[in-house]
């Protein structure tokens, strides 16, 4: 990564020439410092994150109870076929994977835009909004799961209490996974709406100006001007939305250990490797799988925001 | 939350731990004296002899760090732990530096905590589980401490691994069976069912008083494994239990399925909205009379509130197949083992060694605000209360007695094939044969 430097150096050597002179000398030791900034964030992307990456990909391929490295047994791709064919929470997981990304991009994103662009018109009072819709971001998603629990718990929550209800909501399969979709939305929307706000603020006036003088309408507004401007913070919170629905996994842990209609990858994976159980072979082929998905919408993201260089 | 999460532990049994041992196991161990007081043996009477009260090689104790599986502050079951822990520490002048973890994150984090830096001592439980950790190196082999005076032979055996070596040291037990309260009993004109039918007439009756016969939460999954387990060691009996969870017998059996069969004609008598609850709501709720019986271990006492807990009583689950019987139950060992990491194996050795004695268990039982019940034979049974008495006493009666589903079974099984399944069946009782299908497919993949 280091040759990048002179290769790009080249061409304005040729235009200044008496620059070129305190370059060079300067070259060696910024060389070792740009080599030293490189290098060292390199070293510890490599050690912790590819490392350990390309480890469960090999992991996945073999069973193993994480003691005795003696105990590690090749199995092929039997962790593969289990999971897509008798491994019953499987599918189910990835469905809720993809109920819970498109619920988060429907409800929470687009209310939290809304909001954003609400409280930003500066209307009394706005500040106080502000924090109250931020203050659940602050809270762990673990936390968020506990309070919500007040609110569902069947025999002595809130809800089936003031509506009489008798609702199972954090049991009845067909309804916890939307029942913890609304505990998550209360902390996402509150999350996207603080990253839109400030978006919003850094929005050049005069392009609203411009606008209301040649009588476009508050929303066409919104939509023709001040959206695109915001594309790099749409993109933001596109990859936020995807990985936060890709990463859930606490709430969902800390009610039920992520079974009975809350299964979810990340949750998978850990039942398999974290606790009791140690199948890290089985756990590691989850993960894997869980790797391929994101990276697809991660080079997707990619390919975006290098187009947005490019350009 | 602390207390429960000790039932979601796995312990599997050792492949030597025959039956025949395991039936004569805690019967043998609470013959001789759980019942009587033995003056003798109290805490006071310990006296100055510094070293272990453990038989043979005593070793020369010093300065160890105790890993307890009670966060500080969650209830008796850390007050006994603290206790025997400050009671070492005088009685040996020795610092014991404890290190109290929350019962679920300690036992998540138990593969990794054994590899790291573990705690010298450290609370674990008997059967399969520590006998899969002795197999993998990561506990110490702690024959030497073992004969401990007052522990039976079949203590010791629930100690040892399949190499013939001890590991393990218990300290406490508990049974599982069917609680209720007394007062609720009187006034309805219940009694305890002794059959079936006495059992179908009650249900019926309690059904017609408006009261759901059985409370029943299945949140978190073990939960439900012990109604899964009583009703399996009534239809099919002990030795079918036991060969199921060790892989000899096939999930998708008649008899397995029969298990399923019945547990769904008896399901409508349970509190509905199971999957939700949590069994202290589930405790709550016989606490307060919307249900009239709940079965679950005896720690079922640290769910309802203090007023009620001198009305509980119980009844073992009745038969349910003459031919079968109904002497055998659930009854998890508790206990200690020495962490093959650590660098201070003879302090360790003695501090567990005296951990297994009668005065250990005194020590605990005499100042937490509730006892547990000793496996030591010599130790006093002053702080018991009926309920323990009676668990201690059923026990002793029992001719077999199990661990529990995710303790005799492998781990790996347990904890992400039959929890779900277990789950799976209470959303979906006429999926019997679907699932059980589903069980023993995975299970042929994690055992093969």
């Amino acid at each position: 990564m280091t040759t990048a430097t002179p290769t790009q150096d080249a061409p304005r050597v040729k235009k200044r020439r008496g620059a070129a002179r305190v370059e060079k000398r300067r070259g060696t030791r910024d060389r070792l410092v740009i080599g030293a900034m490189v290098g060292i964030p390199t070293v510890l992307v490599v050690w912790l994150v590819w490392l350990p990456a390309l480890a469960s990909v090999a992991l996945s391929f073999a069973r193993w109870n994480g003691f005795k490295l003696s105990s590690l047994e090749w199995v092929g791709t039997q962790n593969y076929t289990d999971i897509t064919t008798i491994y019953p929470p499987f599918w189910p997981a990835i469905q809720h994977n993809l109920i819970w990304l498109v619920f988060l991009f429907v409800l929470p994103t687009t209310l939290g835009i809304l909001l954003a662009v609400i409280l930003d018109r500066e209307m009394w009072g706005s500040r106080f909004y502000q924090t109250a819709f931020y203050l659940p971001v602050v809270l762990s998603m673990a936390l968020v799961g506990f309070i919500w629990q007040l609110f569902y718990s069947t025999d002595q929550g809130l809800i089936n209490e003031v509506f009489g209800s008798n609702v199972d909501w954090y049991g009845d399969p067909d309804i916890n996974l939307w029942a913890v979709l609304v505990a998550t939305a209360w902390r996402h929307t509150g999350y996207i709406m603080l990253i839109y706000l400030a978006g919003l603020k850094g929005v050049d006036a005069s392009l609203r100006e411009a606008a209301s003088v040649d009588g476009a309408s508050e929303v066409k507004t919104f939509f023709h001007v001040i959206f695109p401007v915001m594309r790099p913070i749409n993109l933001i919170v596109l990859v936020i939305v995807v990985i936060e629905s890709l990463r859930a996994f606490d709430i969902v842990w800390i009610i039920n250990k992520g079974r009975n209609g809350l299964e979810l990858i990340s949750a998978l994976v850990s039942q398999n490797v974290i606790g009791e159980a140690t199948r890290y072979g089985f756990g590691s082929a989850l993960a894997v799988i869980m790797m391929v998905i994101s990276s697809v919408f991660i080079t997707i993201y990619l390919r975006i925001v290098f187009r947005e260089e490019r350009r | 939350m602390a207390r429960p999460a000790s039932r979601d532990t796995s312990l599997t049994v050792p492949a030597s731990f025959s039956a025949v041992n395991r039936r004569s196991l805690l019967r043998g161990a609470l013959g001789a004296g759980a019942l009587l007081t033995v003056p003798g043996a109290l805490a006071a009477c310990g006296g100055d002899t510094a070293t272990s009260g453990g038989g043979g090689a005593s070793a020369a104790p010093g300065p160890v760090k105790f890993g307890m599986n009670e966060a500080k502050g969650s209830g008796p079951a850390y007050e006994r732990l603290q206790a025997m822990a400050d009671a070492y520490a005088q009685k040996a002048g020795v610092e014991v530096s404890a290190n109290a973890v929350d019962h679920n994150t300690f036992q998540e984090s138990i593969s990794t905590y054994l590899q790291g830096t573990p705690d010298d001592v450290f609370t674990w439980f008997a059967g399969y589980r520590m006998a899969q950790f002795a197999e993998n190196g990561v506990i110490a082999d702690i024959s030497d401490v073992w004969p401990i005076d007052g522990l039976s032979d079949a203590f010791k055996e629930a100690s040892t691994a399949p190499d013939g070596n001890q590991y393990f040291v218990p300290v406490s037990y508990y049974p599982w069976a069917v609680f209720y309260r007394k007062s609720v009993f009187e006034k309805n004109g219940w009694a305890e069912p002794t059959s079936l039918d006495e059992l179908n007439a009650l249900m019926e009756d309690m059904q017609g008083k408006k009261v759901t016969p059985f409370a029943f939460a299945a949140k978190d999954a073990w939960a439900p494994m012990g109604t899964f387990d009583i009703l399996n060691m009534r239809l099919n009996g002990y030795d079918f239990h036991m060969q199921l969870t060790k892989g000899e017998q096939k999930w998708d059996s008649p008899e397995v399925r029969n298990v399923f069969q019945t547990w769904k004609t008896l399901l409508p008598y349970h509190q509905e909205n199971a999957l939700g609850r949590t069994w202290q709501e589930a405790a709550t709720s016989m606490a307060n009379e919307e249900c009239g019986m709940y079965l679950l271990g005896t720690f079922v006492v640290d769910g309802v509130p203090a007023e009620t807990q001198d009305d509980l009583d119980f009844f073992t689950f009745p038969a349910l197949d003459a031919s079968i019987g109904s002497d055998a139950l659930d009854a998890p060992i508790d206990g200690f083992c020495v962490a093959a990491a650590t660098d201070n194996e003879e302090a360790a050795k003695a501090f567990i060694g005296w951990l297994g004695t009668a005065e250990a268990a005194d020590a605990a039982n005499s100042s937490a605000s509730a006892p547990f019940i000793a496996a030591n034979s010599n130790a006093s049974t002053e702080a018991y209360g009926a309920l323990q008495k009676k668990s201690a006493e059923v026990v002793q009666n029992a001719k077999s007695i199990a661990q529990f589903l995710d303790r005799d079974t492998n781990a790996d099984l347990a904890n992400t094939v039959i929890t779900a399944s277990i789950q799976d069946f209470l959303k979906n009782p006429d999926n019997i044969d679907s699932i059980t299908t589903s069980i023993q497919q995975q299970a042929a993949s994690i055992l093969g």
